[in-house]
């Protein structure tokens, strides 16, 4: 026995090997695989189950979700005693690619989130939801991306977390345009795609950047190079790369247009995207490559001044925008670039700050989009210059809102409070830095202000502010179960403000820990650290963002006057618009329609690649490799070749007479492949050589007879020039090769054919043994084709002529009586030979490629000689089955070996002693009897249905065949 | 001998290459098939050129040529074939739905 999967001369690229064992190995249960996958189940099981009813749908989202839940609680408990879990599902482990999942502070920190909030969103969404929208869609949706989330934030290699954060943009496409009946969810969904598909692409390079590096994708070997990667030249290019990555997705200045855009989701994606989860994707990579990345002036002032920028210009858009998401986008925007700002700046401090900033902006800002999910569902509309005065119709919604927008603000008590003083206290530290520096605190400041004022606006506006303008309905206060998620975070929000130490602090410890991989600054979660600049500017904020509410009349005016005049999506409008152009005149120039003018293109480009590669290279043409000696019936048979295969070329009008020729010339191949020693090459070429001269026969009939002269003498030769320049390049190509001595990895297969396939025709042993996979390819390939021709065949309608070229009508007697008999006594012969053929494939020129071309040429036969009805009559038309029949037996060999332990296609083989000597029995043979039956099915498929057609066109050709076999 | 061989790649090559140059559907299969001869013997030749060592394993043989091009060719040759009919039966479908054989189907029958 033998295990053909485990060799692979090919492909063993030292260099990735390398990578490959970088990581170290560590093998446990599974759990962290199976929180990820949960998920990905439970969509597929939503979806399904959504047909037994919307609840069912919720019910198996929420156990999917708990059930993730109850896997990662299984790790968390180690990773708070400080453990980072790593768990390896080897996959192709020759080029170093392995499943790698990892669970550490940041990661569980996320998870919790991820899962937590994903949970509750579970719950809102079915209550949230009118009965006309397709539940079980939704929660496929939220689950595929819940999945995509998970895996992003446990994924311990670089390249599966690219991988998986590809499929939070797709997943997040899906959700946004849950509502595809709308215009404006699709443009929204797709330019989120678009954005954050570029971010990605970029991204990519950077990662790839980063592992050659660190010689190394996994997370482990890139978090302890951080000395090599900040001095390596490539560092700034990679950063860039990386950092476009992350800004793109976190809606970062000045990619931040798509996230508003993208507010056409349904109010639970928006809560759970756009709050908690794929935005912070971009602060996640942040402060996962934190360690390695930051602490150079090149990320201070990239990440740094991006947040910067982002905070304010988000901040003060938000105060103006009169949807009531349109403001808490905006609103997110601003807090996705303090974090993003916390993490520029760099200190140890900064990063646990923007970590607590991450929980808390997570709480409070899904709470408030599923509030205004909840008033937009009771009231019809988001315009907040129609929704007021909302305390008199829900005044507990009203209450939980207040304090959500509260901790927004970052008022005293509320969660918000503690990390906007932590990132208040870090902007006075930058202060001292720089020469400017105090700009920082100051544009700082100014940002709380607008946060404070928008925030006051969300609660004045929308809950007082006098009467409600014109609702399409009557609020109420909503369902019982869709103001649970909300309380719960609000919840949150209180005990957090209140008792941080009590509540917040393990997990955030833990996570910090897990961004700076290494020891916890000092820090101090308390509500009062004296009169310190920070605490100042809260009051400042707090005081001016009164002020600044009070004055709104004028501001709203002029941001009214100014409205779309600055608008981040023109320039990607303007792109978009761009590429389409662009794309449109290549394809004008390019695709004409015309296949003459494709094909000389394809050549003329052929041509340029071959030159280009040739030219300025001082190799010689020919090589130093020892030629052969020509003799006189060789060098006759080659001229005889190459003048029958020209002969074509200047008879190609009169098709048969060319077709007839092109056989030859197909003989001339096999003669050559006979003697360079290819026995079993000589025996294919000649048996597909019988098959397609027929098949061409056939069709050929149904086509013109001849070929109109229509191309210009100057077309014709600028083709003859072009295909004289062809030839001479493959000429030249194959004598370059031909006089080089060879390097080949056949030696291998030589030693091994015999004793490891148990068979002496090494080209046999090698396509059903060794390379076995690739046979099964490509005999799928045929039936594939086969089954192609097929359904082409069905519909075909043609008429042939009545009559040949020269005017004379066909031969009334189309099944002549000598050759129909003489056919049929041949057909047992030829069966024979086909399956003396078969079996000796293993160890002489043959096998099933070749048996299987005998028995369709001698079946072909019969229906030409006898007629289709006649042979119909005597065998079974419906040839898929044979075709089916042929895959299942080759699959079957295969999956054969792995049911007993070995790689999917090994072979074993036996020696039994018949009578006439001894005869080695393969499990390869019963995969060339699949080949074999393959061959037969989808070659007689192809031939018979064409003769179908024919006989259809004909009419009186079934007549006549009935009369030939009846004699 | 290897000049040989090289000239008639080349010669199978100009002439399919020519042919599928043509208007009309049926030269362009038979210039592709000539492609396909073309293209099977050159990567045969991949393996040099070996007169009378075949690949099959015999205790008295010194030498074999390299089975692993024949391998490759082998299924080259038949899903060849495939390709052949596939395109044909495009080429019968075009006359079938356009009532001509040129290879664009905007000219008159």
């Amino acid at each position: 026995m033998r295990q053909s999967g485990r060799i692979r001369p090919i492909g063993s690229d030292p260099r990735l090997l390398r990578i490959g064992h970088a990581a170290p190995e560590s093998i446990g249960p599974m759990q962290l695989v199976f929180c990820v996958i949960t998920p990905f189940l439970g969509a597929a099981l939503a979806a399904w189950a959504a047909r037994l009813g919307p609840n069912v749908a919720a019910w198996i989202a929420g156990a999917a979700t708990l059930a993730a839940g109850g896997w990662l609680a299984q790790g968390a408990m180690d990773t708070f005693a400080g453990a980072t879990l790593v768990e390896r599902i080897s996959w192709m482990p020759t080029v170093g690619l392995d499943l790698v999942f990892r669970l550490d502070g940041l990661g569980l920190l996320f998870a919790l989130m991820i899962l937590g909030i994903g949970f509750l969103i579970v719950l809102y969404a079915r209550y949230y939801f009118s009965p006309q929208d397709p539940l079980g869609r939704f929660y496929c949706f939220m689950l595929l991306f819940m999945g995509s989330m998970l895996g992003l934030v446990l994924s311990e290699n670089l390249i599966q977390l690219l991988i998986f954060w590809e499929l939070t943009s797709l997943s997040s496409f899906l959700l946004i345009s849950y509502w595809h009946q709308r215009a404006e969810a699709r443009n929204g969904a797709r330019m989120a795609l678009a954005v954050t598909g570029m971010g990605g692409l970029a991204l990519l390079g950077g990662v790839l950047l980063m592992g050659e590096i660190v010689g190394s994708y996994e997370l482990s070997a890139v978090l302890a190079a951080g000395d090599l990667i900040r001095s390596h030249p490539l560092y700034l290019p990679m950063l860039v790369l990386i950092l476009l990555g992350a800004f793109t997705k976190s809606a970062q200045f000045p990619f931040h247009f798509w996230l508003p855009n993208a507010m056409a989701a349904p109010t639970p994606v928006s809560a759970y995207l756009h709050s908690a989860t794929m935005v912070k994707a971009g602060v996640f990579l942040l402060a996962r490559l934190f360690p390695v990345l930051s602490g150079t002036a090149e990320w201070f002032w990239l990440v740094g001044l991006t947040g910067l920028l982002t905070l304010v210009i988000g901040a003060v858009i938000a105060l103006f925008k009169h949807d009531l998401k349109g403001l808490l986008a905006y609103s997110t925007i601003s807090h996705l670039g303090l974090i993003t700002m916390l993490f520029g700046i760099g200190t140890p401090l900064a990063a646990l700050a923007g970590v607590f900033h991450i929980i808390n902006h997570a709480t409070f800002k899904a709470s408030l989009f599923m509030a205004a999910g909840i008033i937009d569902h009771e009231t019809g509309t988001r315009d907040m210059r129609r929704i007021n005065g909302l305390w008199g119709y829900m005044p507990y919604t009203a209450t939980l809102a207040m304090v959500a927008a509260a901790a927004m603000a970052g008022v005293p008590l509320f969660n918000g409070f503690l990390s906007k003083e932590l990132f208040f206290a870090e902007a006075v530290g930058v202060a001292s830095l720089y020469r400017f520096g105090w700009l920082v605190p100051a544009a700082v400041t100014f940002a709380g202000i607008f946060a404070v004022a928008y925030s006051l606006r969300f609660v004045h506006d929308v809950f007082f502010n006098g009467k409600p303008v014109d609702l399409p309905r009557t609020p109420h206060e909503p369902p019982r179960w869709m103001k649970v998620p909300v309380e719960v975070l609000v919840a949150i929000c209180i005990l957090v403000g209140m008792l941080p130490a009590l509540t917040v602090e393990p997990l955030l410890a833990v996570a910090a820990a897990g961004v700076l991989q290494g020891p916890l600054p000092d820090h101090n979660l308390a509500i009062w650290h004296g009169f310190s600049p920070a605490l100042w500017m809260s009051v400042i904020a707090l005081a001016g963002g009164g002020l600044v509410y009070l004055g709104r009349r004028p501001l709203f005016a002029l941001a009214d006057r100014v409205e779309g005049r600055f608008e981040a999506r023109r320039g990607y409008d303007w792109l978009v618009a761009g590429v389409f152009t662009l794309t449109a005149w290549v394809t004008a120039r390019l695709d004409t329609g015309s296949l003459q003018r494709m094909l000389l293109f394809f050549v003329l480009s052929a041509l340029l690649l071959g030159l280009t590669g040739w030219w300025g290279q001082a190799v010689p043409l020919t090589g130093p490799r020892p030629l052969l000696p020509v003799g006189p019936a060789g060098g006759l048979a080659a001229l005889g070749l190459m003048s029958t295969a020209v002969l074509v070329v200047v008879l190609h009008r009169q098709r048969l007479t060319a077709l007839i020729l092109l056989g030859a010339v197909g003989l001339g191949c096999a003669l050559s492949f006979l003697y360079f020693s290819a026995p079993d090459l000589a025996l294919t070429q000649l048996s597909v050589e019988v098959v397609t001269v027929i098949l061409l026969l056939l069709a050929l009939y149904f086509l013109p007879q001849t070929t109109p002269a229509e191309s210009s003498r100057i077309r014709q030769g600028r083709d003859l020039l072009l295909a004289l320049v062809a030839g001479g390049g493959a000429a030249a190509l194959a004598w370059a090769v031909l006089t080089r001595p060879q390097a080949s990895i056949a030696d291998w297969f030589l030693a091994n054919s015999l004793p490891g396939g148990g068979g002496t025709n090494v080209v046999n042993v090698i396509l059903v043994d060794f390379r076995g996979y690739d046979t099964l390819g490509e005999i799928t390939v045929l039936a594939l084709a086969a089954l192609g021709i097929y359904a082409m065949l069905e519909q075909l309608q043609l008429t042939g002529p009545a009559r040949d070229d020269q005017g004379r009508p066909w031969d009334p007697d189309l099944h002549p009586a000598i050759m129909a008999s003489l056919v049929r006594l041949l057909l047992p012969l030829a069966l024979l030979v086909s399956v003396y053929i078969l079996l000796r494939g293993h160890n002489q020129p043959g096998g099933g490629f070749i048996a299987g071309l005998i028995t369709a040429v001698a079946l072909i036969m019969q229906y030409l000689a006898n007629g289709v009805a006649w042979t119909h009559a005597r065998l079974p038309g419906d040839l898929h089955p044979l075709i089916g029949a042929g895959l299942l037996i080759a699959t079957l060999t295969g999956l054969g070996s792995l049911l007993l332990g070995y790689p999917f296609l090994t072979s074993t083989f036996t020696h039994i002693h018949w009578p006439l000597g001894d005869f080695e029995l393969a499990s390869a043979m019963a995969f060339d009897l699949g080949v074999y039956l393959v061959v037969v099915g989808a070659t007689l498929l192809i031939l018979i249905h064409l003769g179908l057609v024919h006989d259809a066109s004909h009419p009186s050709a079934d007549q006549t065949a009935d009369a030939s076999g009846a004699d | 001998m290897e000049a040989l061989l090289a000239l008639i790649i080349g010669t199978l090559t100009a002439c399919g290459v020519y042919l599928i140059l043509r208007a009309r559907t049926f030269p362009v299969v038979l210039g592709l098939t000539f492609l396909s001869y073309a293209v099977n013997l050159f990567l045969f030749a991949m393996g040099r050129l070996v007169v009378g060592r075949p690949p099959l394993i015999d205790p008295s043989a010194a030498a074999y040529t390299d089975p692993l091009p024949q391998a490759l060719v082998l299924t080259a040759i038949v899903i060849g074939f495939a390709m052949t009919a596939f395109v044909i039966m495009l080429a019968l479908k075009a006359r079938a739905e356009l009532g001509n054989d040129h290879v664009d189907g905007m000219h008159e029958p």
